[in-house]
């Protein structure tokens, strides 16, 4: 669509112009001439798991990036580029599926590509990628392995597990600190892929030290459509604070479920829940999301963009989550590198996105800087549902809400 | 306090066992009558589950009064199936039977792959998360509500087999096949019959599980594992013998789910099937091996 539309608007450059009919009088050898200077446009990969499990976080993944796509058409194009024409690809939410997705875009001549979600499929993707020197921007993908590898074409926006466990418990501290210190023991539920696994093995490491009390450490697969006995565990040990880390509808299920038995620890603590910090959770059930935390990727509440955005996203009926925002600040990044780069160029863009300072995206990460591929700025937010909204609770500096902990009785 | 919850680990079971054996059920009986095991049984519970999730997100229709409609859809769909593809395709051998229904397995569940991908799906019902209280556990209605209605279709099942002309017919078949050829009775027509009942408890099945269950295209296979087990368990072709195996198997499943985590639940069951085929090979009520 995006093609036809360049073409057209081609054709009527070269009807209006003088240029134009000098170009088409000297023929076809002078017309490419004219369109350099205008920019020939530039094919963006935007890779997401659109079906399969992960399928609901992948297609607002997709419309994050392509509202800032559109958005850059709309403004005329990238400077000196032109405009933007997206080669949308679907990783079935599988990294297998995400290989033959970077393939056939590489074959397109895509200068980028921007995300992938899942940790497993970024860290297949990215390796793919890297053998074409293709610059591949990871949207989501937490697992540090992803920029630990030296690959030079892979740079991740957004935080990585590490840094967002370590604020994750340090805020977890403060905030049972401020409180007189009630919570002792915790329980951890998560998912025995790569991320839930990954997550309980570091919190196992880090809580004791930090003077929590792990009760026990449940694992289920996804999906799991039964949390009863999950939640008679939890019943029966009582912990002060239930640890959830699994994907969106596991993390609904239990929080219903948990609601359903009437189980009300003193706080659901997450870390990168997988519906925690969701608005269509919020929305859909909000007596079991209620008092739930989380910490996780969030837009930056102050800048008046990130607002525009939200309401842009919501005026299509779709929900604000963090793939949307994240999404939007990647394709924006990538908008600047190119101008800088000054070419549709797959070395000079690497170069371009390693030397980034850009400010203009959505979420609280200041100027941009990579190193080794990982933004320095990136950091997360720890959130609350309080009434039918949710809250920023930290950092301080954009709070919105003070946390209320330990949760009021039901 | 340990038994208090190991209480309502054994209630939920219960209740998930309910629904299983209504799964056997259909099993035992197609078992019981056509002497084949009927391999597409898990397909066509997908198949069903499928038109459960249909019913509810294209037309609005609630689970519990989709099974008015879907029930005799699906006796009609069981009763063409042995009449115009198994039963000819088969020419009397049962191990023609066996691959014919494996293919009819293969077939219905990559049409539903095709049609509506590997994506896992659930419906959102108002009463799915409601509970009622029960000497201090918190029952899940959806649960509750299969539980009693997998009896209601078992005592229904059992009074078609005693009762009516079609269930004596149908147990003659099964007892003396060229017998009740001989005395009039159209064993073909019996043989589709016996296998739309099987195929129509599937479909009441379905519209209980949906509520508070998922649906993929590969979803009947772990059910159909366990039915055969209960089946075993209960005793080839035992009405009441698949009741009391689908608890049992609900109960062992739920206490090894608590025991030794999520992932390991049904390792029980299988133990369980293991025994059963070692110790008492004819089940708990069964008749003949």
């Amino acid at each position: 669509m995006t093609d036809k539309r360049n073409t057209f608007s081609r054709r009527n450059f070269l009807q209006t112009t003088a240029v134009g009919v000098a170009a088409a009088a000297t023929g076809t050898i002078a017309m490419p001439a004219v369109l350099r200077a205008q920019g020939a446009g530039v094919k963006l990969g935007v890779l997401q798991p659109v079906t399969g499990a992960l399928s609901y976080s992948g297609q607002q993944g997709k419309l994050g990036a392509t509202i800032a796509i559109d958005e850059i058409n709309a403004a005329g194009g990238i400077k000196g580029i032109g405009r933007i024409e997206p080669v949308l690809g679907d990783a079935q939410s599988t990294p297998d599926g995400g290989n033959a997705e970077v393939e056939k875009m590489n074959a397109a001549g895509v200068v980028a590509i921007v995300g992938g979600y899942a940790s497993s499929i970024c860290l297949a993707t990215t390796q793919t990628a890297a053998r074409y020197d293709l610059p591949y921007i990871v949207d989501v993908g937490v697992t540090d392995a992803i920029v630990t590898r030296g690959l030079k074409n892979t740079f991740r926006f957004g935080p990585g597990f590490g840094v967002i466990s370590k604020s994750a418990l340090d805020n977890l501290v403060a905030i049972n600190d401020k409180a007189g210190k009630p919570a002792k023991t915790v329980m951890i539920v998560h998912e025995d892929s790569a991320f839930g696994s990954g997550l309980a093995k570091l919190l196992n490491a880090q809580l004791p030290e930090r003077g929590f009390q792990i009760l026990e450490t449940i694992p289920h697969p996804t999906p799991t459509r039964d949390f009863n006995n999950v939640v008679l565990k939890i019943k029966a040990q009582n912990p002060d604070i239930v640890v959830p880390a699994n994907y969106y509808n596991e993390y609904v299920l239990l929080a219903r479920t948990m609601q359903q038995q009437r189980v009300r620890p003193k706080a659901i603590y997450s870390v990168l829940g997988g519906a925690a910090s969701s608005y269509k959770f919020v929305k859909e059930f909000p007596e079991a999301a209620q008092y739930i935390m989380d910490c996780n990727h969030w837009f930056d509440p102050r800048n008046p963009k990130a607002l525009e955005l939200k309401k842009k996203v919501e005026a299509q009926g779709q929900f604000y989550t963090y793939e949307v925002f994240m999404n939007y600040s990647c394709v924006l990044l990538v908008a600047d590198a190119l101008a800088r780069a000054g070419a549709a160029d797959r070395a000079k863009l690497n170069a371009a996105l390693e030397s980034s300072t850009f400010t203009g995206h959505v979420m609280p990460y200041g100027p941009t800087k990579f190193v080794n591929g990982q933004n320095q700025g990136a950091a997360p937010a720890n959130t609350q549902v309080l009434g039918n909204d949710i809250q920023v609770i930290f950092p301080e500096t954009f709070a919105s809400a003070k946390p209320v902990f330990p949760m009021p009785p039901a | 306090m340990q038994t208090a919850i190991i209480i309502p680990a054994i209630l939920n079971g219960v209740l998930m066992g309910a629904v299983y054996a209504l799964v056997a059920l259909g099993l035992t009986l197609i078992y019981g009558v056509l002497h084949i095991i009927n391999f597409a049984h898990g397909a066509l519970l997908t198949a069903a589950l499928f038109a459960v999730y249909f019913c509810f997100r294209t037309l609005g229709i609630d689970p519990y009064v989709a099974v008015l409609g879907l029930a005799p859809l699906f006796f009609l769909l069981g009763y063409a199936l042995q009449r115009f593809v198994i039963g000819p395709a088969a020419h009397g051998e049962d191990s023609n039977i066996l691959l014919v229904t494996l293919g009819i397995a293969v077939v219905i569940e990559n049409a539903l792959l095709y049609v509506f991908r590997a994506d896992t799906r659930t419906i959102d019902v108002p009463y799915g998360f409601s509970v009622i209280e029960f000497g201090g556990t918190f029952l899940s209605v959806p649960r509750v509500v299969g539980f009693f209605a997998a009896f209601a279709v078992a005592g229904l099942l059992w009074a078609i087999l005693a009762l009516t002309d079609t269930g004596k017919a149908i147990r003659a078949v099964a007892k003396e096949k060229r017998g009740a050829e001989l005395s009039g009775i159209d064993v073909a027509h019996i043989y589709a019959m016996t296998f739309g009942l099987g195929t129509a408890c599937l479909a009441v099945a379905a519209c209980l599980l949906m509520p508070s269950y998922y649906v993929n295209p590969h979803v009947g296979n772990a059910f159909v594992l366990v039915a055969f087990t209960i089946v075993v368990l209960g005793g080839m072709g035992s009405v009441p013998g698949a009741l009391i195996g689908g608890l049992f198997a609900g109960v062992v499943e739920s206490l090894c789910g608590f025991y030794l985590g999520e992932s390991l639940g049904q390792i029980g069951i299988f133990l369980m099937f293991i025994l059963v085929l070692l110790f008492r090979p004819t089940g708990l009520l069964g008749a003949r091996a």
